[in-house]
């Protein structure tokens, strides 16, 4: 059982090497390509004791209060397995 | 008086600050290791500049969570004097003892270069030896500086005068290249609601020598002398 | 015979040292040994090709502790200080992996230096790139190519070194078609320790504990030291995963606990595993000592799982160490990791016999004599032939004089790369953290005091790869000349020097020619300035399809700088003028030359390369004892505090080298005055005499500034040593203004339009592509 933690910036947030990467794709001629926002990504390996609720609840809990920071951040969960 | 500076793993400006406030400003300057939670009677504590926890997650996101922080945040709680510096101010933003948080810098670079800074609030234990509008020039060394806040809070921040220290040109007005990561608002440091927390993004450990190009950062530790000396005289007064 | 030619080839190593192999062991190797083999006798690790000549090099003097054959040469500083430097050579990781191989090359040279007990105070970089722009054989590929190496290389090194906590001082950029398949990036570090408490790589004590310690390890770089001994084809770009992830945070507290753990006294020797990793730090040790080592690999901190025998020992991981501890005082040197959140396993002892023995699941896999290893390693008298003749003697028709204006090809250099301002490189790099830089980039050399004491240390490096193209050994003995000169201008002593030897396929006898002129040149040069060579590094096979390298011998000169009885502040001259109203005075000359050897001496100039497109003739002219005069003056000027400024006449000449005093100040200080001159040159009516006085780059030259009233005595002073002494003109506000004899203008230009040009000119050259991906 795997959970991946995606982390960017906030959309109210400027993301300064999100479009650095955007200009230099426009400025290589790539069409069709808007916005460009880099995050992170965290790849938790869970216990495969843990059921599924508890580990959801413990990953929710990580990505709250250690992966992100609120005030510029936002996060959203994938699982896998 | 006693200064105590908190090493974390990673911490590598804890022996300039250590010599700053030691040395050059003549205090009992003592390291504090990440993992206690005694501060050893520290009358004031910094946290210093470099990558604690090698800052791969965030810059200070992981500093936080260490023993010494408890520690940081009830003698903060207590009104007491706490100066984080470039990675502390990331620590302190971190722990919420701070507002807002450091961004990327906007030109994507680390930039390490003298800068001016305006000291725009003279209440705090950090500026109180300074004259409001005075200019300072303390390099900057760091990747992540960009200040940000959202705008109800940076509104407060101008009403209660918590912004103490902005980027600004040689003669303290703005600039156009004088705000080397582009912090909102110029904002170079920011206080706590109760002004005893100050954090930074430029090192004034580093500006203070002449020999080493500024010994402007003196003024800091001096604020803090003073502001220490004042309460011991208070004390004994009292 | 066990093995395939084509599985010893793979190694590195050739039937007759495969068959040397079998004669030192008496037997066939299995295939572990022969893979240990295969690395401790690449290139890289043995000096092969090259050992035999370095031992033409002047290694010892009055100051020098410890000289070549350990992890870094060690020079008495005084006040029972010792300091401990090196510099060496990444240049094949970082073409494959820019970032993560300029980043591993600071974290390597960094370990070298602690590994011997010291703090590390300064590091500098020398870093060789193709052209920027497309242009003459540059297709917009290979720029872009070039710009994305740049960047990877500039982001790499600041990444591990202010994340590690060491002022980087600068060093030299330089941008040459030659190096677009094959970038050098020269690593420089420096650091003090007490001079009672150095450490070496030995294992000696027989039945003490072999300890592990640091990063666990992977299988990152397997082959790296094998790698850097062959060319580069287009198979290179398939070794990417040997290139090694650095940990700058796991190496700043590997720092703090190999430096704790050495006070503790339980620490007998140490050495880092750098190039083939657990391998060379154990046979090495082992070899110094003339002692054993049993290693164990079960015990080895593993990152991975399924490691073989052969992985583990030739693993490039980085971030590790590996020491020998006094027997019962094993738990005082874990401790000390322990707190710092670091492995440390015991994998091994030391064993009388001199035998490398490793143990991997239970039985023994390979049983080596350490000598055999390192002390019988083979040595290569390669053929040598003279090195090519690269460029004609004199130059194309019509090509000098230059038919463009003086003024017009002043232009053009400001904004050559090679010459444009770096800061563009240097702001990213934590100049300052220690608190000790006096002298930060952009000056020539860096300078660094030493808290508790009345010493600095002012360091600097240089290469002149088009000057060895021409002429190998005269532009060695340029390369020494200009470090140790750019040391003296702060009014250090050059005491001692460390270098990277960056080359072609030594296979290939007139690379082999190239080579020994350079080694000898060197030699000349450090023996004439008294800078014995305590260290340094080969790299050889710098090709790339069969297209070598200029030979770029790579110099970094250390200098002693007393503080003694100086006022508070005091900092050395700067390499900017200071205030309008003072005096302009070049210091030295070249050596009177006949007028058809002073052209052939503008051949190898930026001039000539960067503005006029072609390179003929010989390296500009240097007198090394006038060097050493002039060396010697500049001490004593700067300890009379007689100047205010100091700046050498290198690459674009005297031209530059006065464009530089003018505009440096902009950089550091954006919001104050521009600083110009007012100069007169005493050229003559000669057809070319205008340009011979601007653009020629004749060593042993200085520009210096003084307080009117001062000339005089620096005048007097510089007759005192024989030394030629021209007072030049004086310092004005705002403009450079440049006559020649008569009157004639030659140059004038406002300052704020020569730093529009100077100051930018290499980001200009970088697109936004390039700095985005890194």
């Amino acid at each position: 059982m795997k959970a991946f933690v995606h982390v960017a910036l906030k959309k109210s947030v400027l993301d300064p090497q999100g479009k650095a990467i955007q200009a230099a794709l426009a400025k290589r001629g790539h069409r069709g390509i808007g916005d460009v926002r880099q995050g992170k990504c965290f790849e938790l390996q869970l216990d495969p004791s843990l059921s599924r609720e508890a580990a959801a609840q413990e990953v929710e809990r990580v990505a709250r209060e250690v992966l992100t920071n609120p005030v510029i951040e936002e996060y959203s969960v994938r699982w896998e397995g | 008086m006693k200064i105590g500076v908190v090493v974390f793993p990673g911490s590598n400006c804890d022996h300039d600050a250590l010599y700053a406030a030691g040395v050059l400003a003549g205090q009992q300057a003592v390291p504090l290791w990440h993992e206690s939670e005694d501060l050893e009677g520290a009358d004031a504590v910094i946290l210093p500049g470099g990558f604690s926890y090698g800052d791969y997650l965030r810059t200070g996101a992981i500093a936080r969570f260490s023993p010494v922080m408890s520690a940081v945040r009830r003698f903060a709680a207590a009104g007491r004097p706490v100066l984080g510096i470039c990675n502390g101010f990331q620590i302190l933003c971190e722990s919420g003892l701070l507002p807002g948080a450091l961004l990327r810098n906007a030109g994507l670079h680390f930039v390490c270069r003298p800068v001016y800074l305006r000291v725009e609030a003279t209440d705090t234990p950090f500026t109180a030896a300074c004259r409001a509008g005075q200019v300072l020039r303390i390099p900057v060394a760091h990747g992540d500086g960009n200040y940000v806040v959202d705008p109800p809070t940076l509104d407060r921040l101008r009403r209660e005068r918590r912004v103490i220290f902005r980027y600004c040109g040689r003669d303290g007005r703005p600039a156009p290249d004088a705000n080397p990561n582009g912090a909102l608002d110029d904002i170079a440091g920011v206080a706590s609601e109760g002004r005893n927390v100050v954090g930074l993004m430029p090192h004034p450990e580093r500006a203070v020598e002449a020999a080493l190009g500024s010994d402007d950062g003196l003024a800091i530790f001096r604020s803090l002398v003073q502001t220490l000396a004042a309460e011991t005289a208070l004390t004994v007064a009292g | 015979m066990p093995f395939s030619a084509a599985q010893i080839a793979r190694q590195g190593l050739t039937l007759a040292e495969y068959q040397r192999i079998c004669d030192l062991l008496g037997r066939e190797p299995n295939a572990v040994e022969l893979a240990i083999f295969g690395v401790m006798w690449s290139e890289h690790c043995s000096y092969k090709s090259s050992r035999v000549h370095l031992k033409g090099l002047p290694t010892e003097g009055p100051r020098v502790l410890q000289g070549p054959g350990e992890n870094a040469g060690v020079i008495d500083i005084g006040e029972g200080w010792a300091a401990i430097f090196k510099i060496e050579s990444h240049n094949h990781p970082s073409f494959v992996e820019p970032f993560q191989g300029a980043a591993t090359g600071v974290g390597g040279i960094l370990r070298d230096v602690f590994t011997m007990g010291a703090r590390p105070i300064a590091i500098m970089d020398s870093l060789r790139f193709g052209p920027l722009a497309p242009g003459k054989g540059v297709s917009e590929t290979v720029a872009a190519r070039n710009q994305a190496l740049l960047e990877g290389v500039v982001e790499g090194i600041a990444h591990y070194g202010n994340c590690f906590g060491v002022a980087n001082l600068g060093g030299e950029a330089e941008f040459d078609p030659c190096y677009s398949g094959n970038p050098l990036v020269n690593a420089f570090a420096l650091g003090i320790a007490r001079r009672d408490a150095i450490f070496y790589g030995r294992a000696s004590g027989v039945g003490n504990p072999v300890i592990y310690v640091g990063a666990k390890t992977g299988r990152d770089g397997i082959h790296g030291a094998t790698m850097a001994s062959e060319e580069f084809s287009e198979a290179s770009e398939s070794k990417r995963p040997n290139v090694q992830v650095g940990d700058p945070f796991l190496e700043k507290l590997l720092l703090e606990a190999c430096l704790e753990a050495m006070a503790t006294g339980a620490v007998v020797g140490i050495q880092d595993m750098g190039a083939a990793g657990l391998t060379s730090s154990s046979c090495e040790m082992g070899g110094r000592s003339g002692t054993g080592v049993d290693l164990d690999l079960d015990r080895v901190p593993q990152r991975e799982t399924g490691m073989t025998a052969e992985e583990m020992m030739l693993s490039e991981s980085q971030e590790r160490m590996l020491l020998v501890a006094e027997r019962g005082r094993e738990d005082e040197v874990f401790a000390v990791f322990r707190k710092w959140g670091l492995d440390a396993a015991i994998v091994g002892e030391v064993t009388a016999g001199g035998m490398l023995r490793v143990r991997h699941g239970g039985r023994v896999v390979a049983e080596i004599p350490n000598a055999a290893l390192t002390h019988e390693a083979p040595r290569y008298q390669r053929p040598v032939a003279a090195p090519p003749s690269l460029a004609p003697l004199d130059p194309p028709p019509g090509a000098w004089p230059p038919a463009v204006s003086c003024a017009a090809a002043f232009e053009r250099l400001l904004a050559s790369p090679n010459l444009a301002a770096k800061r563009y490189i240097y702001a990213r790099y934590d100049t300052m953290v220690r608190t000790n830089t006096l002298v930060a980039p952009g000056a020539g050399a860096g300078v660094v005091r030493i808290k508790g004491t009345d010493q600095a240390l002012a360091m600097a490096l240089a290469g002149r790869g088009r000057y060895c193209r021409l002429a190998p050994r005269e532009g060695a003995r340029l390369a020494v000349a200009e470090a140790a000169r750019q040391v003296a201008l702060t009014g250090a002593r050059p005491v001692a020097a460390t270098n990277c030897l960056n080359f072609g396929n030594p296979e290939k006898p007139e690379v082999m020619g190239q080579l020994v002129e350079a080694i000898a040149g060197l030699g000349e040069a450090c023996r004439a300035l008294g800078t014995p060579i305590t260290g340094g590094n080969v790299s050889l096979y710098n090709e790339t399809l069969g297209r070598g390298i200029d030979p770029t011998p790579v110099v970094g000169i250390v200098g002693i700088l007393s503080l003694a009885g100086r006022v508070c502040g005091w900092r050395p001259p700067a390499g900017h003028f200071r205030a309008p109203g003072e005096a302009v005075l070049l210091l030295g000359a070249a050596p009177p030359l006949p007028p058809e050897e002073e052209v052939r001496r503008m051949g190898a100039t930026e001039l000539a390369d960067a503005v006029l497109g072609a390179v003929w003739g010989l390296p500009p002219a240097l007198d090394l004892e006038r060097e050493r005069a002039l060396h010697e003056l500049l001490a004593e000027l700067v300890g009379r505090d007689l100047i205010f400024s100091a700046r050498q006449v290198g690459l674009g000449g005297l031209a530059l080298s006065l464009a530089k005093c003018a505009l440096a100040r902009s950089v550091e200080e954006p919001e104050t005055p521009f600083v110009g001159a007012r100069l007169v040159l005493p050229s003559g009516a000669a057809p070319g005499s205008d340009w011979l006085e601007l653009f020629a780059e004749h060593g042993g030259r200085v520009v210096v500034s003084c307080a009117l009233a001062s000339a005089a005595a620096v005048e007097e002073l510089a007759a005192a040593r024989g030394l030629p002494c021209r007072r030049l003109g004086e310092t004005i506000p705002e403009r450079l203004e440049i006559a020649g004899a008569g009157g004639r203008v030659l140059i004038s230009m406002p300052l704020a339009q020569m730093a529009e040009i100077w100051e930018h000119a290499l980001e200009r050259q970088v697109s936004a592509e390039a700095v985005a991906y890194v």
